[in-house]
Order: structure tokens, then C-alpha cells, then sequence
């Protein structure tokens, strides 16, 4: 880790001149009686992106974007100025702007050393993930992508693959003298398809990715990838109207634990529950779901999309359990939420970059597996709807009143899967959704690595898993009343 | 709210953008596109842009945040006969600056080429500058922000004793400037403002909690609601939900009320839209000229409105935009297309990159209490969650919660249930539009009622 340390401050603080001491004379403007907490977040980004449509890799781009964000905190109150330029007398100016929150007084000092966490594992290689393709290759990767789909079926009418990597350098300074930093790299490939028969046509889309550097993809993985695309379209060509109503619903593993990233996890972040705006607040050791239920949110997981050595305020990762046995047992903290609650920060205080304020977010959350067999719990649903993907979803934290649509979903008869329906949204009640999981299934599987998540503006990569579960009860927004 | 799309607030007194001011934009624009032209570039566009302000949150009486916002971006893009590759910044210093041509040149190398790709065609690019009074700054200090703020949130709080709990009220203030470039020697630069005040807050009955808010927000600050408005009409949205329930699954008509029937418009909007359309992503494909609206229904771009959200001389890449009818009587009469995808298409472009310039759809003679007591039955929908709409089929689910209707009045709030239905067919169903405008975003439309649709609840 303090060799994370050493290539951050070189990549960061070389450039700018700026070195420990500048830190310490930084806090100096920073600190006062009445301030709890500040931080100063550094941080430098790289991302390359390419992109193919008609057959064509026809264009890339490629951005830089560095800058520092400084925050100090009196009680409830967070003072937050960030800069794009790193050198010293701007950071000082941001650094008077941020601390403006606060009664004037006598400056407080601090010294800031790398210590504390900086023992956290190495999730992932700091090797720049731009630079793990040739140009060259990252072109040819987008085009075999492309063949890919179009070879599958003769029907595909148009395919658009995406490529990204992102490379991410961030250094966190504490005044509690904590000095952590991270080096964090992204990528991911999406292939989406149209298909034309006839005048009907349709869509579908896969693809993944994690922090990795871009050789992961590998030629299986991108064949993987556009067939799926490519199935999930043909599905829906043939796809009827979805009913209307409150009924059975069996979803698949893996993505489709989006429902848990938005019936429960959204509502079990600090934030909320420290202002007592969220439908769980208070709640905590009530029986919230079935006893089959454990819900968990894990920021360690090896080169998964939403893991993180250390969070954006330097604390290490860690598995949070969330809900045990469908009992309520535990919230995602950043320092500030949990220092007014009186609890543990728990690694998940994150931010979009060094010009947005950290919150209480999630990394990766899943629920673990249960003891039914998939096809077991399909044949014992005499009437209702199969979900086997999502495309995405939307809490209401204070009613708490989920969504999520499906983009692949099937009418389920007599314990058969039978005709696909059209995409359906799905609504239901985040505190009551999982007292009505039936059954669990023993295939918990992650995403493959294509979740962002959206709060108050602000956009992290995340990671959501299941296994398949039965909810007796979730209301389907088809057509057919 | 802090919601940053609202959070861009603008400038503090006292605290000067002037470390860049036009010209030095100007010339920052020009040394990237001869920097890219001395690397072989063939043709160039630059957009480089700066903005400034501040917010400041309240939240049960106290300071919850003050926020600080300064930012400043170039992009740049650079063609190589027909192949194209583009680059970005934040760091404005020479080295870097001419790091990103030579980024966007390497980058344009591994490109294929594409003979619709390049700049607008020099005879479309705007000649025309209207004062179209977009830039109103408004000289408060954080401390009288959070007086604003504070007036903001005890309107809302003292509103009822039902409201329990506040997620706070925002003030924000924001000011930018752009200019645009291109090696066709075209170099706009505009500059405006934006002030918000925001309120949500918290209502509890029977140990439920209902959540709602209310914004203003406007270029000029004289132009926005009180801080007192806004707080109670947070509080009343808030509390009129209280007591929500699910209904049972049925077809109605509903009433899409003005803040949540811009999105029907948004939906519309992409599916006209050049990308769409050449990619064949759309459920609008070959439906130029042919009736996609009921016959009742009008909707204009109107580029060149004072002091509106959208207003512009010219589109993402110096085309001048234009005031124009997209749906006329129910008839789509124009896509709303760029230079690529106009070339794709084989027609001229409508001054669309970056996409449409207030956006607003001819309202009927009735505002909200008149299309209730119109409706008679059905469902007032005044919040849409989750994004369930299929841009290939236009088929549409959404969650809402709103309020059912009987006999012309509301009978109670409503929530857990989803509207869906598709598109093409909803689009035909609109009975009326009202005359309850919003003007807040860049589109503009009153209340939408629409005769039938499919309601999923219980």
C-alpha cells in the first residue's frame, strides 16, 4: 500500500510542487475550534473511450481531469470548495472557502502521515489500463465484437459497441492525520443490438467489465457478450403484452439484484437514517424479510466494478452486513453520518470526483444464497412472471416506493416457463418487498460489471448479485388489466 | 434537492471569474485549433467553457452545506479528412492545452473515416446576434443565501404540523460562459445565469412518511418565486400525498400535470432525434409528414425566447438555430437533427447539436382545476419513477404516484402503481393540453391529458 502511496503523490503532488509539509501549512487554514473533520481530496483521472456503430470504430475520445476537494465539517454543518488547479495558492483559497462554515478562531494544526489503513489489500493491479491495449487493438476489439453479433443471426439490422478505461489516482488527506490513497482502474465494453423481421424490431444489450485493465476482455468474453446482446433482442421480438397487476414474480440471478440496490440499499445508507428520511430509519433489528434473507454489501471483492481498496475518505473496504436472517442489522456509513450517529464509518463514504461532496453509497450488494434448486423454485409458481434481466430502477427513499423495469421477463404457467413479455417496470415497497420472498435460490450470481449508481447528481460504479428468489406479491406494469 | 442540475448556483460577491475572461477564452480557442491544424488536422472544433457559483443548503433551521462550484472545461475535436478523434481538459495551460490536440490527433489516426463526419457546412453556421438577455447576476453573499434559504424552509416547516422532517431548502446561484469555434472561422461566445431556491420536505401520518418539493429557478433572480412560495408549495405538495394508497389495476384516462408531462415531450423528442433515427432506434422511423400527435396538438422550437432556459443564436456547432414548428396540427413536420445525422439522413440540419431550444407545446384553454373536472375519472399523475421507456418499440412503463379522480374532484393520493402503454398510441390519445405552463426547464408544457391508459396497482 505505501507503494500506492509513493505513486500517487508522484502522480498528484510532483507535478504541482507540492509536498507533505504544503499538507500540513494546507490544514493549518483548514482547521479551528469548531471543526470536527476535514479532508482534502486529491485526485487525477484519465479516460479513454471508443466507440463503433455501422461497422466503424468512428470515433474516440480521451480526457483528463485532475483537481482537489476541500471539506471541513463543524457538527452538522460541511463547508465544501473544490479547485482544478493544484498548486498551492489555489488550495489555499479553497481551502478559506471550505472553512468559511465555521465560526472564525484560533487555526488548529495538524500533521498529516501515512499511516492508518494504508495496510488495506490490493484489489486490483495499479497498471494503467489505457495502456494495456494498443490502439490498434482496442479498434479490433470493438470490430470483432461487431462480427460477432452480426454472424449470430441474420436478423441483426444494426450493432453499437462501446469501449471504456478509466484510470483513476486519488490521495485522501485527514486531519486525523490519515494519508491513504487508491489507484483504481475501470473498464468496460457494452454491445447493444437492433433486430429487423419484418416490421418488428427490437433490442438487446450486454456486455461487462471491472477493474481490470482491457485485456481482460477476452475473445470468448466479447463472443459471450454479443450473443447475449443479440438473444435478448430476439426474445423480445417475440415478446406479447406484459399483464397488469400484483402477482407472483420469480426473478433470475445476478443483475436483477437491482431490486436489492433499490428497495433496500438505498434506504440503509447512513444519510438518511441519520435524518430519519428513509422508510427503514428506526427500524434497526426489526424483521424485515423472510428468514432466508441476507443481504450484504462487500467493497473487497477482487476487481469487481463497485469494490475499493480504500473509500474516497481513505477507510478500508469492508463486508457490511445489512440484513442477517431478514433481520435489519446494519447501515452503510461514510465518516461524517457515522461520527452524528455515534457508529463505525464502513468503507462506503464515496463520491463521483474531487468536485462533488462524499456520501453513504453502496459498493457491491448481493444477497447470498439460499438452499433451492432454480428449477425448483420456477415449478412451484402456478401463475406469474419470470425476470430474467433489468435495465434499471428508482427508489423513493422516504415512501419507500421502488421500480425496476425488466428488460427479458417471461409469463410463467404451471410451473413452465412459457412466452416472453414486453418490458415491464416493476413496483413495489422497499421495507415490505422481501417479507414476501418465498424462496431463495443456490446460483447467487454478481453482475458482470455494467452498474452506475445515481444520488443527488452524483454517479460511482457499483455491483449488484442474487441468486433467483420468488416475491409472492410485486405489482407488474403491463398493459394487459 | 440538491440535485446538481439545480445546484449550479453562480458567482459569489467579492469572488472575480476574471482569471479567464472572453478574450482569453477566445484565444485559448484558437491556439488548440492551430496547434491541431500544425499536427496535420485538416479541419477542428473547439467548445471551452467556464462556470462559477455557489449553494448553500439549510436543513432544520441550520447551515447544512455550502458549496463552492468552479469549473472550466475545453474539448476539442479534430478531423483528419473524414476520421475524427476528440479530446478533453480542465487544465488550461499552454502544455496541456496543446497535449489535448495531440491527443484528439492520435486518437483521430485509429478512427475510420466517415464521409457524413466533419463540421457544419459554413453556409448553415449563425451570422445573427440577438440580445437575448440570458446573463442577470445576482450579487448576494453566501450569508444573505442562507437568510433566503432559512425564510425558505420555515415556510415549508411552519406550513402544518404534519410536516415532520425536512430534507432542507437550497439556494443556488451559477453563472458560465462558452465559446464555441470552429476552424471554419466561426467563434461564438455567450454567457448566462441560473438562480434556484429549492425546498423538500417531510410529512408523517399514521407512521408513513411522504416525501415532496418545489423549485424555482431562473436566469434572472427577480424572476423567482419568493423564498416563502416555494417553501409552501413544498409543503403542500408534500402533505396533500399524505395518506397515499394503491389502487386497483384498471384503464383510465390521466392527466399528466405540467412539471411531469415535459417528460412525455422528452420521450417525443427521442425519438426524432438524428441519432436515433439513423441508427434505426427509433419508433418514429419514416413518420415524416404523417400524423404522430392528435390532430389538436402543436409543438414548436423556439430558440430565441428572452431569458429562457434554452435560448441560443446558434446549436453545439455553430448552426444557427432557428424557430420552428416540429408537430403541426398532429403532422411531425420536422426531425431535429445535427449535421451528422442530417447527412446520414440525406437532408440539412435543423440546428440541433446538443438538442433542442425551448421546446413548447401549444396549451388549450384550460389550466389544472378545468382538465380535472375535463378528466371527470381517472388518474392525476404528478411523479414519474424509473425510466421504462423502449426508444425501438415505444413501448412505456413507468412507476407514478398522483391522485385519483371521481366525478372532477380528487378523491384521494395514490401510489405503487405504474401507467404503461405504448408511445405511438399514447401520443394520438391526448385530448387537451393546459394553459398551466411551466417555464422552468427548456420544455415548456401545461398539464396533459391523455383519454386511456393501462393502470397497474393491485
Amino acid at each position: 500500500m505505501s507503494q500506492i502511496l509513493e505513486l500517487a503523490q508522484s502522480k498528484i503532488w510532483e507535478p504541482a510542487g507540492l509536498a507533505q509539509q504544503d499538507l500540513d501549512k494546507l490544514f493549518s487554514h483548514l482547521m479551528g475550534p469548531d471543526v470536527d473533520y476535514a479532508d482534502i481530496y486529491f485526485q487525477h483521472s484519465r479516460q479513454e473511450a471508443w466507440s463503433l456503430e455501422e461497422g466503424k470504430v468512428k470515433s474516440g475520445s480521451y480526457s483528463i481531469e485532475q483537481g482537489v476537494g476541500i471539506r471541513a465539517i463543524s457538527g452538522e454543518k460541511t463547508g465544501f470548495a473544490y479547485s482544478d488547479e493544484l498548486q498551492f495558492p489555489a488550495l489555499v483559497q479553497a481551502a478559506g472557502a471550505a472553512r468559511a462554515i465555521t465560526a472564525q478562531g484560533q487555526s488548529g494544526s495538524v500533521s498529516v502521515s501515512a499511516s492508518g489503513d494504508n495496510d488495506a489489500p490490493m484489489l486490483y493491479s495499479t497498471e494503467d489500463p489505457l495502456s494495456t491495449l494498443r490502439d490498434e487493438e482496442k479498434v479490433q476489439l470493438l470490430e470483432r465484437a461487431e462480427q460477432e453479433a452480426r454472424q449470430r443471426d441474420p436478423r441483426v439490422s444494426e450493432v453499437m459497441a462501446s469501449l471504456v478505461a478509466v484510470h483513476d489516482v486519488i490521495l485522501v488527506a485527514r486531519n486525523d492525520g490519515k494519508l491513504a490513497a487508491d489507484i483504481r482502474p475501470l473498464v468496460r465494453i457494452n454491445i447493444s443490438v437492433i433486430v429487423t423481421d419484418g416490421d418488428r424490431r427490437e433490442q438487446g444489450s450486454a456486455g461487462g467489465g471491472g477493474r481490470h485493465g482491457l485485456d481482460y476482455f477476452s475473445n470468448d468474453m466479447v463472443r459471450e457478450y454479443a450473443h447475449e446482446a443479440v438473444r435478448q433482442a430476439l426474445v423480445n421480438l417475440d415478446a406479447v403484452d406484459a399483464p397488469a397487476g400484483t402477482m407472483t414474480v420469480v426473478l433470475g440471478p445476478g443483475w436483477p439484484g437491482v431490486l436489492l440496490h433499490e428497495a433496500i440499499g438505498h434506504g440503509l445508507e447512513g444519510d438518511f437514517n441519520r435524518k430519519g428520511t428513509s422508510a427503514f430509519s428506526g427500524r434497526m433489528g426489526e424483521q424485515v424479510a423472510t428468514e432466508q434473507c441476507t443481504v450484504v454489501d462487500d467493497g473487497t471483492l477482487p476487481n469487481l466494478r463497485g469494490s475499493l481498496s480504500v473509500d474516497d475518505e481513505g477507510t478500508q473496504t469492508r463486508q457490511t452486513v445489512l440484513i442477517e436472517n431478514g433481520v435489519l442489522r446494519g447501515y452503510m456509513q461514510d465518516t461524517h453520518n457515522a461520527r452524528l450517529m455515534g457508529m463505525e464509518a464502513t468503507g462506503n463514504g464515496r463520491r463521483e470526483s474531487y468536485a462533488h461532496l462524499p456520501m453513504p453509497r453502496m459498493t457491491n450488494t448481493y444477497m447470498l444464497a439460499g438452499q433451492y434448486d432454480p428449477e425448483e423454485i420456477l415449478s412451484s409458481v402456478d401463475k406469474g412472471i419470470y425476470a430474467a434481466n433489468f435495465s434499471g430502477g428508482q427508489v423513493d427513499i422516504t415512501s419507500g416506493k421502488f421500480v425496476f423495469s425488466a428488460s427479458e421477463a417471461y409469463l410463467v404457467d404451471g410451473g413452465k416457463v412459457t412466452t416472453p413479455v414486453r418490458g415491464a417496470m416493476l413496483i413495489g415497497n422497499g421495507p415490505d418487498v422481501l417479507t414476501r420472498v418465498a424462496m431463495v435460490g443456490n446460483d447467487l450470481k454478481l453482475d458482470t460489471g455494467v452498474g452506475t449508481c445515481g444520488k443527488d447528481g452524483q454517479q460511482v460504479p457499483v455491483g449488484v448479485g442474487q441468486p433467483t428468489m420468488r416475491i409472492d406479491g410485486l405489482t407488474v406494469g403491463g398493459v394487459q388489466v | 434537492m440538491s440535485n446538481k442540475e439545480l445546484a449550479t448556483g453562480h458567482a459569489e460577491t467579492g469572488e472575480s471569474m476574471d482569471d479567464y475572461n472572453d478574450a482569453e477564452l477566445k484565444e485559448l480557442a484558437d491556439r488548440v485549433l492551430t496547434t491541431a491544424k500544425g499536427l496535420g488536422a485538416d479541419s477542428g472544433e473547439t467548445i471551452i467553457g467556464r462556470s462559477q457559483g455557489f449553494s448553500v443548503n439549510v436543513r432544520m433551521g441550520d447551515i447544512e452545506t455550502i458549496e463552492h462550484n468552479r469549473d472550466k472545461s475545453l474539448v476539442v475535436t479534430v478531423y483528419f479528412g473524414h476520421k475524427s478523434g476528440s479530446a478533453s481538459t480542465s487544465d488550461f495551460s499552454a502544455g496541456a492545452v496543446d497535449d489535448t490536440a495531440r491527443a484528439a490527433c492520435t486518437i483521430a489516426r485509429y478512427t475510420a473515416g466517415d464521409d457524413c463526419a466533419g463540421l457544419a457546412d459554413v453556409e448553415q453556421l449563425a451570422t445573427e446576434t440577438r440580445e437575448l438577455e440570458l446573463e442577470h447576476h445576482w450579487n448576494i453573499s453566501v450569508a444573505q443565501a442562507t437568510d433566503i434559504a432559512t425564510e425558505c424552509e420555515d415556510a415549508a416547516r411552519g406550513f402544518d404540523p404534519a410536516i415532520r422532517n425536512s430534507e432542507g431548502a437550497a439556494v443556488n446561484t451559477h453563472r458560465g460562459t462558452e465559446v464555441y469555434a470552429n476552424t471554419h472561422g466561426f467563434v461564438g461566445c455567450s454567457s448566462g445565469t441560473r438562480h434556484s431556491i429549492s425546498c423538500a420536505v417531510i410529512g408523517e401520518q399514521d407512521d408513513t412518511m411522504q416525501r415532496d418539493y418545489w423549485y424555482s429557478a431562473a436566469r434572472d433572480y427577480k424572476d423567482l418565486e419568493t423564498a416563502i412560495a416555494v417553501g409552501k408549495m413544498a409543503a403542500r405538495r408534500t402533505i396533500r400525498r399524505l395518506g397515499a394508497r394503491k389502487i386497483k389495476s384498471t384503464q383510465c384516462p390521466v392527466l399528466y400535470e405540467a412539471p411531469a408531462a415535459a417528460s412525455l415531450l422528452s420521450n417525443f423528442i427521442g425519438a426524432v432525434s438524428g441519432g436515433a433515427l439513423y441508427r434505426k432506434a427509433s419508433y418514429l422511423l419514416d413518420k415524416l409528414d404523417t400524423q404522430v400527435f392528435s390532430d389538436g396538438i402543436t409543438i414548436g422550437e423556439y430558440p430565441h425566447l428572452l431569458k429562457a432556459v434554452g435560448s441560443s443564436d446558434y446549436d453545439g456547432e455553430g448552426v444557427a438555430t432557428r424557430t420552428r414548428n416540429i408537430v403541426q396540427a398532429g403532422i411531425l413536420t420536422s426531425y431535429v437533427l445535427d449535421s451528422y445525422s442530417a447527412r446520414k439522413l440525406g437532408m440539412q440540419t435543423t440546428g440541433n447539436a446538443g438538442g433542442v431550444h425551448n421546446l413548447c407545446i401549444e396549451s388549450g384553454e384550460h389550466d389544472l382545476p378545468a382538465l380535472i373536472k375535463k378528466m371527470d375519472t381517472g388518474l392525476l399523475i404528478t411523479e414519474l419513477i424509473g425510466s421504462g421507456v423502449n426508444n425501438v418499440t415505444g413501448d412505456y412503463s413507468r412507476g407514478v404516484a398522483g391522485f385519483w379522480v371521481e366525478n372532477g374532484a380528487i378523491q384521494h393520493p395514490v401510489e405503487e402503481v405504474t401507467i404503461a402503454g405504448n408511445l405511438k398510441e399514447m401520443f394520438k390519445r391526448i385530448v387537451d393540453v393546459g394553459s398551466d405552463v411551466d417555464t422552468r426547464g427548456n420544455i415548456r408544457c401545461g398539464s396533459i391529458l391523455l383519454e386511456q391508459i393501462t393502470v397497474a396497482g393491485d
